[in-house]
C-alpha cells in the first residue's frame, strides 16, 4: 500500500496553492461582501485546464486523474469556497456526465468547450418538490418531430445563469416513476429557457444559485443525453461523483480555517502568551488536525477509487458525510477560537463557517449520505 | 526562433529561519523553488511562444540531479525542452565555473537567437551568471530588462536604471536579463504538468559537454569560501511599555535626549 | 581546494548535517559523506567534534602574481556626476591602500568628464586614471569593459572595486570574465588579511541567512562589487591633487553592438533610500495599499522617506524602488522606522545596520524586535497617529520633566 500523491499529483497541489493564493485569496473577501461572480477566476482557471483536469487531452482536457481534481477543489476552496464549487459543478456535475454518457458528437459539442473553460456548465436536478426525493420530478419533456419540449423548473442551480450548458433531468414518461425519467443537455440561450430568481445565500455567495425555468422550451431530438428512462441513473451515478467535488470542497475550506486559526492562535496573545501556549487550545486544535486529515483521507480514496475503475458511490458518500461535518465542525471551532474577531468580518474564518455549511446539504444533505452508506452495507 | 533560458533551483530564502538558540540555518521544509528571476526570464521566452509560430524554447540548468523537478515545473508551464547539467565535476563552482560549463552547453546547442537569464538567484544574488555567459560565447548582454519587444533580428529593450530606465537596441543573439517588472510568470497548467511528467530530460554531464574537468566546478573557480557564519544578531533593545501614548511619548522623549531627532 | 570527510574519525553524530547551509553532507549508512552540493565553506569542520572534516588548501597560483600592484576604485559616474558609490569606495579603497602599503588609483570613464579626475583626487585618489572617448559618453557593456579590460590588463592592479549598482553589476563580471579572474559580488566588508595582504571580502549569502568571507587567492586583480550604502564616504579635501594619468583609449564602433536610444529619468518616482536619514517602512501589517498614506505622514513629519518590505511590494502595494532588504536596496539611515513588518531574514539584511531601529508590530514575537533598539507592540494604526502627535509637542514634552527633575 502507498499513502503517497504522484509526482503529477503533488505538482498539481503545489500550481493550485500558488494559484489560489495570488489569484483566488485576494478576491475572497470582496466575492463574498458583494455577491459578485468572480469571472476573471473562471478564466484564469480555464487558461491552467482547471476546469477540465479529468477530461481527456482529445477532449480538450487535462489528461488528469481524479485525485488531481480533488486536489484542485481542495486547493481553491482552501482560499474561497464559492471559486472551489464554481470548478466542482462545473467539471463533476456537467462535463462528468457529457464524458461519460454522451455520444461523439455531444462529446465534441459541448465536453470540448466545456472542458477547455470556453464554457460554464451546470445541473438541473432539484425541483420546488423534489430535493432528497429526486423521483418527484415534476419537469417534463415531450416528444415533437426532431424535438423535445421541455415545460417545468429547477431551483438552486449552481453556476445558473453563468453556465451556458446545462444537464437537466425531466420527466419523459410521468408513470414509471424514477424510470420515466431522462436526461437532456440544453444551453442557455435557448428559446423558452430562462434563468428565474438567484437565490440569497448565508454562504459561497459569490457562486451563482438560480432558477431555470422552461416553457415549451425546444431542444434538438439529439440533446438526449443517454437513453430514455435513463435519466436517473445518470442523475444517480454524476451525484456519485460531484459528492467529490464537495467533499474536496469541504476538505479544502475545513483546511483554510485551521491553518487561519493556526495563524491566529499563535499571534494573539492573552495572558501574557500566546493562545496557541494554552493546553486547551492545544488539545482543541489537535483535534481539527486530525479530523481535517482523516477527511483526506476519505476524500483522496474515493477520488482515487473513481480513476482506478472501482466502485466508488459508498466512499463518495463516506467522503461527502465526513469531511462536510468535518467543515463545519472546525470552521466553528475556528470561529470559536478567533473569540470575539472570529465573529466579525475581518478574519476570513466567519465567510468559512459560513460556506462550509451549505457542504453538509447540497448534493446530498449529509442524512441522504447515510442513506446510501446504509443501504450499502444493508444490501 | 531558438530560445535558450538558464534557470536555477534555489531554497526560498523567505522560508529559511534561523534557530535563535543555536544561531543556525533551520532548513527542514524551506522548498526548493524555480529562481524568481529566472521564472521572470522564462515567461519571456514562453511569451514569445504565444506570440510567433516558430519559436522553441530550451531551458537549461546546472544542479544536482534534483534539478530534475525544477525542469519539470518548467515544461509544465510550456517550454518545450529541458537540460540539466550534472555531474560531480561541477559542484562548488562559483560564478566563473557556472558560465564555463552554461557556455560549453550552449555552444553544443549551438542554434539559438536569444538567451533569457534572470537577473540573480536568491540564494547568492551574484548576478554575475548571465553576463559572465554572454562573455564567455561573446555575445552582447543586457541585464534589468525590464521591457522586451522584438521585430526580426533587432531587439528593443528597457533596461531598469537606480532612477529610470534606458532604451536599448541590439541585434540577435543577445543574452538579457529578466527582473520581475518585465512580466508576470504564468501558473503550470494541469495539462503541463501531467505532459511534463512523461517527457525526457536531457541530461549532460562533464564528457558529454566535452569540458576538461579542470575548467569546471570548484577547482576552476577563482574565487574561495574562506569561511561562512550567521550573522549575529544585534543586542536587544527596550520594548517599550504602557499605554500607546506612553510608549510613543517615552519613545520621543529619548530619540530627543540623544539628540537622534 | 575542497572539504574531505575522514571516514576512520567519522562517528556518524551528524553534527556536521546540521551546521552545512548547503545540504551537502548526506548520512550514508553511519558515515557522513559529502554531496555535490558542497561549496566548500567549512562550516562543517568547526561543527565537528571529532576533526574528521578537513578542508585541504590550495594549489600554486596559475599567474605571476606580484606584477599586480594598488587599489583601483572604478569611479562611475553618470551624465558627468560622480555616483555617491563611487565616493564610499574611495573612502574604504583608502584604508585598504594603506594596510597593504599601495596606491590607491580611480579609474573614470566617459566623454568630456575631465573635472571628474580633479574631484577623485580631492576624495583621496593617489592617481585618476582617465578615459574620454565618445563611445564613453553613456554606458554601454561592451565600450566600458573594453577600456577596462584593456586597462587592467596594462596596468595591472591588484584590487579592484565597483559599486554594485545596476551599471556596476552589469559590467564587473562581464570584466571579471575576460581578465579571467573572480568576482565577489555585493560585499558588505572587505578587509585585509594582515598576514599576506590579500583582501578577504564578506557578503550576505541565502537572502541574508548567513554571511560568506571570499577570497581570490591565485587569481588577479582581486575584483569585489561593493554595495552602495554600506561603506563610509571619502572625505574631500581641495588640497589634494593626485597625478591625472590619461588612458589611450583604443574604441570603434564596431566595438560596441549595443545603442542607447534614450535615457529616461522616472523622477518623482525616485526614492533616494541609501541617503535618506530617516526612513518609515510599511510591510504586511499596514494590511493594504492605503496603509502606505499613514507610513508616508509619519515620514514627512520626519523629513524621510518612505520604505517597503518585499511582502507589500510583491503585493503591488507599492513600487519596487521603495523596497528595502537583501533584494531590494539596502540602507543604513540614524532612524529607521518598521511599521508592520515581521522583519523576515531577508529585510534585515537590508536594514539592520541602521543606526536606531524602531519597531511597531501587532505581534510580539516578531523577529524585527530582536533587532530593535526600540519595540512597540500595538496596532501601526493606533500607535503612528500618537507618534506624530508627540513628534510634535516633543519639546513640551522634555521640557516638563525637566520641571519635574528639577522639583525632585
Amino acid at each position: 500500500m502507498q499513502f503517497k500523491l504522484t509526482k503529477e499529483q503533488e505538482m498539481v497541489r503545489k500550481m493550485v496553492r500558488s494559484f489560489a493564493e495570488n489569484e483566488v485569496k485576494p478576491l475572497a473577501e470582496e466575492v463574498d461582501e458583494t455577491e459578485r461572480f468572480p469571472w476573471e477566476t473562471v478564466e484564469k482557471m480555464a487558461r491552467y485546464h482547471m476546469l477540465g483536469t479529468f477530461v481527456p487531452k482529445e477532449y480538450g482536457g487535462a489528461g488528469a486523474d481524479e485525485v488531481a481534481y480533488a486536489i484542485t477543489v481542495e486547493e481553491l476552496s482552501r482560499a474561497c469556497g464559492t471559486t472551489g464549487v464554481i470548478c466542482s459543478a462545473h467539471s463533476s456535475l456537467c462535463a462528468w456526465p457529457i464524458m461519460k454518457y454522451g455520444t461523439e458528437e455531444q462529446k465534441q459539442k459541448y465536453l470540448v468547450p466545456l472542458a477547455k473553460g470556453e464554457k460554464l456548465g451546470a445541473f438541473g436536478l432539484t425541483e420546488p418538490n423534489a430535493g432528497t426525493d429526486a423521483a418527484g420530478q415534476q419537469t417534463t419533456a415531450e416528444l415533437d418531430g426532431d424535438e423535445w419540449i421541455i415545460n417545468g423548473s429547477k431551483i438552486f442551480i449552481t453556476n445558473g445563469g453563468t453556465a451556458e450548458i446545462y444537464v437537466v433531468m425531466a420527466m419523459t414518461d410521468t408513470t414509471k416513476g424514477t424510470r420515466g425519467i431522462s436526461a437532456f443537455i440544453i444551453e442557455k440561450d435557448t428559446p423558452g429557457f430562462t434563468i428565474g430568481k438567484k437565490e440569497k445565500k448565508m454562504g459561497i455567495k459569490g457562486s451563482a444559485t438560480t432558477e431555470l425555468i422552461f416553457e415549451n422550451c425546444r431542444i434538438p431530438k439529439e440533446n438526449l443525453l443517454s437513453d430514455i428512462g435513463k435519466g436517473f441513473k445518470v442523475a444517480m451515478t454524476t451525484l456519485d461523483g460531484g459528492r467529490i467535488g464537495i467533499a474536496s470542497q469541504a476538505l479544502g475550506i475545513a483546511q483554510g480555517a485551521l491553518e487561519e486559526t493556526i495563524k491566529y492562535t499563535k499571534e494573539r496573545e492573552q495572558f501574557g502568551r500566546p493562545l496557541a501556549k494554552f493546553q486547551a487550545l492545544q488539545f482543541e486544535m489537535a483535534d481539527m488536525e486530525t479530523r481535517v486529515q482523516a477527511a483526506r483521507h476519505l476524500v483522496y480514496n474515493a477520488a482515487w477509487r473513481k480513476s482506478a475503475g472501482l466502485s466508488y458511490g459508498k466512499e463518495a458518500a463516506m467522503a461527502k458525510l465526513f469531511a462536510a461535518e468535518t467543515a463545519m465542525y472546525v470552521a466553528t471551532k475556528a470561529v470559536q477560537l478567533h473569540g470575539g474577531y472570529g465573529y466579525t468580518r475581518e478574519y476570513p474564518v466567519e465567510r468559512m463557517m459560513r460556506d462550509a455549511k451549505i457542504t453538509e446539504i447540497y448534493e446530498g444533505t449529509s442524512e441522504v449520505q447515510k442513506m446510501v452508506i446504509a443501504a450499502s452495507i444493508l444490501k | 526562433m531558438k530560445v535558450i533560458v538558464c534557470v536555477k533551483q534555489v531554497p526560498d530564502t523567505n522560508e529559511v529561519k534561523i534557530d535563535p538558540v543555536k544561531g543556525t540555518l533551520i532548513r527542514d521544509g524551506v522548498p526548493s523553488i524555480l529562481n524568481p528571476d529566472d521564472a521572470n526570464a522564462l515567461e519571456e521566452a514562453l511569451a514569445l511562444k504565444d506570440q510567433y509560430e516558430d519559436v522553441h524554447v530550451t531551458v537549461v540548468t546546472m544542479g544536482p540531479p534534483q534539478a530534475d523537478e525544477m525542469l519539470r515545473e518548467c515544461l509544465a508551464m510550456g517550454a518545450d525542452e529541458a537540460v540539466l547539467l550534472s555531474d560531480r565535476a561541477f559542484a562548488g563552482a562559483d560564478t566563473w565555473a557556472t558560465s564555463n560549463t552554461i557556455a560549453a552547453a550552449v555552444r553544443k546547442i549551438a542554434d539559438y537567437d536569444i538567451i533569457f537569464a534572470g537577473r540573480q538567484a536568491i540564494d547568492g544574488d551574484t548576478a554575475q551568471v548571465g553576463p559572465q555567459l554572454a562573455e564567455r560565447i561573446n555575445i552582447p548582454q543586457i541585464t534589468y530588462v525590464q521591457d522586451f519587444k522584438i521585430e526580426g533580428k533587432e531587439v528593443t529593450v528597457q533596461r531598469q536604471l537606480e532612477d529610470g530606465y534606458e532604451i536599448i537596441k541590439v541585434q540577435t543573439p543577445v543574452l538579457l536579463t529578466a527582473i520581475k517588472e518585465l512580466n508576470k510568470p504564468r501558473y503550470m497548467s494541469v495539462k503541463g504538468i501531467y505532459e511534463a511528467c512523461k517527457q525526457d530530460i536531457i541530461v549532460w554531464s562533464a564528457n558529454d559537454l566535452g569540458v576538461d574537468k579542470s575548467e569546471v566546478g570548484l577547482d576552476a573557480s577563482p574565487t574561495k569560501v574562506f569561511r561562512s557564519f550567521t550573522p549575529a544578531p544585534k543586542g536587544k533593545g527596550i520594548m517599550l511599555q504602557g499605554t500607546t501614548k506612553e510608549m510613543v511619548e517615552k519613545l520621543a522623549v529619548s530619540l530627543k535626549q540623544k539628540h537622534i531627532i | 581546494m575542497a572539504v574531505v570527510i575522514l571516514q576512520d574519525k567519522c562517528r556518524g553524530c551528524k553534527l556536521c548535517l546540521k551546521a552545512c547551509p548547503f545540504d551537502a553532507i548526506d548520512m550514508v549508512g553511519k558515515l557522513a559523506v559529502i554531496n555535490e552540493k558542497c561549496t566548500a565553506c567549512g562550516a562543517c569542520v568547526e561543527a565537528c567534534p571529532f576533526e574528521a572534516i578537513e578542508k585541504q588548501v590550495a594549489e600554486a597560483p596559475k599567474k605571476d602574481l606580484s606584477a599586480y600592484k594598488n587599489v583601483w576604485v572604478f569611479a562611475e559616474q553618470r551624465a558627468g556626476k560622480v555616483m555617491p558609490v563611487a565616493i564610499e569606495l574611495l573612502g574604504e579603497g583608502r584604508k585598504l591602500a594603506d594596510e597593504i602599503g599601495v596606491e590607491l588609483c580611480a579609474i573614470v570613464l566617459g566623454n568630456n568628464i575631465e573635472g571628474l579626475a580633479k574631484e577623485l583626487a580631492q576624495y583621496g585618489a593617489d592617481k585618476v586614471y582617465i578615459a574620454e572617448h565618445e563611445l564613453l559618453e553613456t554606458f554601454t557593456t561592451d565600450g566600458y569593459t573594453k577600456v577596462i579590460t584593456d586597462a587592467i590588463n596594462e596596468i595591472k592592479p591588484e584590487i579592484v572595486l565597483l559599486g554594485a549598482t545596476h551599471i556596476g553589476r552589469d559590467l564587473a563580471p562581464r570584466v571579471a570574465a575576460r581578465v579571467d579572474t573572480g568576482l565577489t559580488a555585493d560585499c558588505t566588508k572587505l578587509e585585509i588579511d594582515p598576514e599576506d595582504k590579500k583582501i578577504k571580502q564578506t557578503r550576505p549569502a541565502f537572502g541574508g541567512n548567513i554571511m560568506a568571507t571570499i577570497v581570490c587567492p591565485n587569481h588577479r586583480p582581486q575584483m569585489s562589487t561593493v554595495r552602495p550604502g554600506v561603506m563610509d564616504k571619502a572625505h574631500k579635501d581641495d588640497s589634494k591633487c593626485g597625478e591625472i594619468i590619461k588612458l589611450d583609449v583604443k574604441l570603434t564602433k564596431t566595438d560596441v553592438r549595443t545603442e542607447v536610444l534614450e535615457i529616461i529619468k522616472t523622477v518623482g518616482e525616485l526614492v533616494s533610500l541609501t541617503d535618506a536619514e530617516f526612513i518609515v517602512s510599511g510591510g504586511r501589517g499596514i494590511g493594504n495599499a492605503d496603509g502606505f498614506k499613514l507610513i508616508k505622514e509619519l515620514a514627512d513629519k520626519l523629513g524621510g522617506v518612505v520604505g517597503a518590505s518585499r511582502a507589500t511590494v510583491d503585493a503591488g502595494w507599492i513600487d519596487h524602488s521603495h523596497q528595502v532588504g537583501q533584494t531590494g536596496t539596502t540602507v543604513k539611515p540614524t532612524i529607521y522606522i518598521a511599521c508592520g513588518i515581521s522583519g523576515a531574514i531577508q529585510h534585515l539584511a537590508g536594514m539592520q545596520s541602521s543606526d536606531v531601529i524602531i519597531a511597531i508590530n501587532k505581534n510580539a514575537n516578531a523577529p524585527i524586535f530582536d533587532v530593535a533598539d526600540y519595540g512597540i507592540v500595538g496596532d501601526l494604526y493606533d500607535v503612528i497617529p500618537q507618534l506624530i502627535q508627540s513628534l510634535d509637542k516633543v519639546d513640551d514634552l522634555v521640557a516638563s520633566l525637566k520641571e519635574v527633575a528639577v522639583a525632585k
